[in-house]
């Protein structure tokens, strides 16, 4: 006779139970997963970084249902979502917010396994789950761009497939099989649209997922660095600062989604365009494959890595260096675990030497930021001392310098490090 | 691009237009006049789009019914605005073959539905204004915002041939047209304007949402803060 498996609910809960891990799932990840007591600002972009997952979506599957993925009727098709289809114009912003929205709240997020130490043992995995998380989305965003099929869709597609030929031997044909065809056309439209809605987000749920379940397995970090499955209750065993996430940090996340809808929706219903940095006005031009904007720039998100891309000088007339160097600015990020030396994880513990480097890097990777949105000729050029090189391009080689030391001289930096003693408990 | 070739000819203008103000002059770095709860200059800009552009320029994504949006009936609209047998919940659209509008002038007409989300209002206003006589191009015509412009100047009998000053880089009206200098500067602001509507016509809906949307969140906001501090107020 089969039996079935002893549960503590009774009822329906208990039927489901026996057949499938319904309570333990709930206790396990949300009731009694238990959370250091002194998350502060920082950790809200996690739990925001998945809602703007839901939001991008669940406005994308509306989206889909009048866009057209074709070359003749994308452009239009846009402008039908935006004029005629009820509510259009809004899921039409939300998700071109939301395309901004998270990077601004991956970078965030990013930045603060960076100050407190997330990524180190034994967290690595989970940090590499989201580099991955990371790069796919950045490729999520591009083939995205390409759909409203305006110049700046067009010409942006048509540099960043570009930089694939510049691979010695196997480039050219390398990006004319990415392309489908010897230029953007619709061809590449279709293929782009295909990644766009169903390939890439299929990938993108399930690192989703490892990362949580990873991140559930060995337990959050927090802003002291402090492991709080060392001082457990000895009744218990529930870790002495810990706290069940449901429904302390459930009620705490429900603030900042708050707060951080409201920032979304200001953006969402009063500057959607966002001064042209979440909108390009190049975009509101269909795509025209005979006319070269005469500058083309990526969205805000891409450009710092697009400045290390323009600031490395080529090797007689190939560009492969540049797109080298672009690959392993935005690679560099998963070594992190490995080049980080300190005996201590957070920032609060570390000393002025990393402060420094840190702080070095993050006005580089804002300095690249900036120059990747406007021309390299932006602000002249040196005089003949210094062979009339643009003054831009010339600073973007030394933010890309300052970039790939922090990564380079971690290991130096982080153990010569004046570190402070770090304390038994958290502090709350 | 055309944000900052437009920028960098302002500044220029600018620079050279205060120093000398004549009385014929034109002025071309101001900014344009946007006010989109000024129906009746929204209607002025409608009848003017269908009268002078609509014959070589399209809105494809603009239909007519949407001009109940500035105060127009369905009537109105078919009375008024339709001459040649569209039905008021069509399109924009012209007539005119694109590959024949190359032929004829070099370029074809772009659509201008969202021209002004492209360019911005501004352009557009000066755009309208700074025509001036050029015998060196083929159709007679050069424009100060746009060098080369494949575009006669169609509005040349309402305001009338300017020329432009090669010293001071400024405009000048040499001949007078229909309209004074004052009320072709409205014609064209109410043209823009109109223009600035057509490229988004839902803004105006966006915005109340919008506040109404925030405002809602406000009172969610104050909900949530009382519930989160009614869990945490055990946590030491």
């Amino acid at each position: 006779m089969a039996t079935t498996k002893k549960t503590t609910a009774a009822g329906v809960l208990g039927w489901v139970d026996a057949r499938f891990p319904l309570t333990s799932t709930i206790k396990g990840h949300l009731t009694e997963y238990y959370a250091p007591k002194n998350f502060n600002f920082w950790y809200f972009f996690g739990s925001l970084a998945l809602l703007v997952l839901v939001l991008q979506i669940v406005t994308g599957i509306f989206l889909t249902m009048n866009y057209k993925p074709d070359a003749e009727l994308a452009f239009a098709s846009v402008e039908y979502i935006m004029r005629d289809v009820f509510g259009g114009n809004i899921i039409r912003y939300m998700h071109s917010t939301g395309a901004s929205m998270f990077f601004v709240v991956v970078y965030l997020h990013m930045f603060r396994g960076i100050i407190y130490g997330s990524y180190r043992t034994p967290r690595e995995l989970i940090w590499l789950f989201g580099v991955g998380i990371f790069l796919v989305l950045m490729g999520e965003a591009f083939f995205g761009y390409l759909l409203p099929w305006g110049q700046m869709s067009y010409w942006g597609a048509q540099v960043i497939v570009n930089l694939f030929s510049t691979v010695p031997f196997i480039g050219p044909d390398l990006s004319e099989w990415l392309r489908g065809d010897y230029l953007v056309s619709d061809a590449t439209l279709n293929r782009f649209f295909a990644f766009h809605v169903i390939a890439l987000p299929l990938v993108l749920l399930g690192l989703v997922a490892v990362h949580i379940v990873a991140l559930h397995e060995v337990g959050s970090n927090n802003p002291d660095g402090v492991e709080i499955k060392a001082t457990k209750d000895k009744a218990t065993g529930i870790p002495l600062d810990g706290i069940p996430f449901h429904p302390y940090y459930s009620v705490k996340d429900l603030v900042g989604v708050v707060v951080f809808l409201m920032v979304f929706f200001a953006i969402v219903f009063f500057m959607p365009e966002m001064g042209g940095y979440f909108l390009e006005a190049n975009n509101f031009v269909p795509a025209d494959p005979l006319k070269t904007p005469a500058h083309i720039a990526p969205v805000w998100y891409f450009t710092p890595y697009y400045s290390i891309l323009r600031a490395v000088p080529p090797i007689g007339i190939s560009q492969f260096p540049g797109v080298v160097a672009m690959g392993l600015s935005v690679v560099a990020f998963a070594f992190l675990p490995w080049l980080d030396k300190s005996p201590v994880k957070s920032i609060r513990y570390r000393g002025s030497l990393y402060k420094r480097w840190l702080a070095a890097f993050v006005v580089s990777f804002v300095i690249l930021g900036y120059l990747g949105t406007v021309p390299g000729d932006i602000w002249g050029q040196f005089g003949p001392w210094l062979g009339r090189a643009d003054r831009a391009t010339v600073l973007a080689r030394v933010c890309s310098v300052v970039y790939f030391a922090f990564f380079v001289l971690m290991p130096w930096f982080t153990k010569k490090d004046q570190t402070k003693p770090v304390p038994e408990r958290v502090t709350y | 691009m055309m944000k900052r070739i437009f920028l960098q000819a302002f500044a220029s203008l600018s620079l050279l237009v205060s120093g000398v103000a004549m009385a014929n002059e034109v002025h071309i770095d101001v900014k344009a006049p946007i006010n989109m709860s000024d129906k009746a200059s929204l209607q002025r800009g409608a009848k003017n789009f269908v009268n002078y552009c609509l014959n070589c320029h399209s809105a494809n994504y603009m239909r007519y019914n949407r001009l109940q949006d500035i105060g127009l009936t369905d009537k109105q609209i078919k009375d008024n605005l339709l001459f040649a047998g569209e039905k008021v919940g069509e399109t924009m659209r012209v007539s005119m073959n694109p590959k024949d509008a190359k032929k004829w002038f070099g370029a074809a007409p772009p659509d201008l539905s969202v021209e002004v989300r492209a360019r911005g209002a501004d352009w557009v206003y000066a755009y309208l204004r700074s025509f001036y006589k050029d015998d060196t191009r083929p159709t007679g015509w050069n424009n100060q915002v746009f060098d080369k412009v494949a575009m006669p100047h169609v509005l040349y009998e309402l305001q009338g041939m300017q020329v432009l000053d090669h010293e001071t880089h400024t405009l000048k009206l040499e001949k007078a047209g229909k309209l004074s200098p004052e009320e072709y500067d409205q014609f064209a602001g109410d043209l823009t304007n109109f223009l600035a509507f057509m490229a988004e016509p839902a803004k105006q809906s966006r915005l109340w949402i919008g506040v109404v949307v925030v405002l809602f969140l406000s009172v969610l906001l104050v909900l949530v803060k009382k519930i989160k501090a009614e869990y945490w107020k055990d946590i030491r």
